[in-house]
């Protein structure tokens, strides 16, 4: 596996070889810098650790500051593990963009908007009920039965209702990768992103 | 660099032609590439702009033509490689940016005041 560390910049349209219109979204990924490399005989298990986007000294505590200087580098906001990484890379490289192709699929994982308390129709695609009339006046968008009565006499675990919505880890696989622009260390994928607009996505390509 | 000068910067990359500058109201003619198989032509669309939508290089433009007595309404991007031609037939005069208001108008209802100049 290769990957990267971005911010979701966001969404535009441009044109492929065929002049077919590619809805898009802009990454700004990298220059990420591994400030830790895992190895199965001291954690257990190889992984490495990558970190991305600048922040003030001030405003990072004394640990992550000395963490940050062993790598040689500034404090990071966006620090995220990778395992199974190929070619195995050393404590303080940096990776910029030339890790993806252009035309290659990636994976994309974030953050996704928070919706709130959302009812099942919104949250679990139900299509409620079907007719305004024939007696429905308040009950357009319920769930209906959620089981038996006597028997199981409970509700079975797992059972899709109204809740929070969004708000959690979500991953896209395989998106096509449009356009790279190393001098603005920029990615384009074909589609959306999860997540809004500045914020922070882990690109992944599984070969 | 700031997010939206970085989303600028791809948007930047898409070429846009020039196109004659129109509004809503007026009436142009679209020369559209069409790719069948292989072969590529020419095809004309005639009608009015009802409205123009977006900015940059991602605005886009509605047009529409009464195909017999069915209303055909089409979306062009502006910087669709596709256009090849633009022409504009008849600047019209009419007092709103969108005119939503013509898909329901029929018969000799349906003009709008050209401009003299």
């Amino acid at each position: 596996m290769s990957g990267l560390l971005g911010k979701k910049i966001g969404m535009t349209s441009i044109y492929d070889a065929n002049g077919k219109n590619i809805p898009c979204t802009v990454i700004e990924a990298g220059p990420c810098v591994v400030t830790q490399v895992r190895s199965k005989a001291v954690d257990g298990y190889d992984a490495i650790q990558l970190a991305f986007d600048d922040k003030k000294e001030k405003h990072t505590p004394k640990p992550m500051q000395g963490h940050f200087a062993k790598a040689n580098t500034t404090p990071k906001r966006f620090v995220a593990e990778f395992t199974r990484f190929e070619d195995p890379k050393k404590f303080g490289d940096v990776l910029t963009v030339d890790v993806f192709k252009e035309g290659e699929f990636i994976d994309v994982v974030g953050k996704s908007k928070g919706k709130g308390f959302q009812g099942v129709v919104k949250r679990h695609g139900f299509s409620g009920v079907n007719d305004a009339t024939h007696g429905q006046h308040n009950r357009l968008r319920a769930p209906g039965s959620i089981g038996a009565s006597s028997w199981p006499s409970r509700v079975f675990k797992g059972m899709r209702m109204a809740g929070r919505m969004g708000g959690a880890r979500t991953k896209l696989i395989n998106l096509q990768v449009m356009q790279i622009i190393p001098e603005k260390n920029l990615v384009v994928v074909k589609g959306a992103v999860p997540g809004p607009n500045n914020s922070y996505v882990k690109l992944e390509r599984w070969s | 660099m700031s997010q939206n000068e970085l989303l600028q910067y791809v948007k930047n990359t898409v070429t846009m032609q020039e196109l004659p500058a129109f509004k809503a109201g007026d009436t142009i003619t679209v020369t559209y590439k069409i790719i069948e198989g292989a072969k590529e032509r020419l095809q004309k669309y005639q009608g009015v702009v009802l409205q123009r939508s977006g900015s940059g290089n991602t605005a886009t433009f509605t047009v529409r033509k009464m195909s017999g007595n069915i209303g055909v309404e089409r979306i062009f991007p502006v910087s669709s490689p596709f256009i090849s031609q633009l022409e504009v037939n008849k600047v019209g005069v009419v007092r709103r940016a969108r005119i939503y208001y013509f898909r329901g108008l029929r018969g000799k209802k349906a003009r709008i005041k050209e401009k003299r100049f």
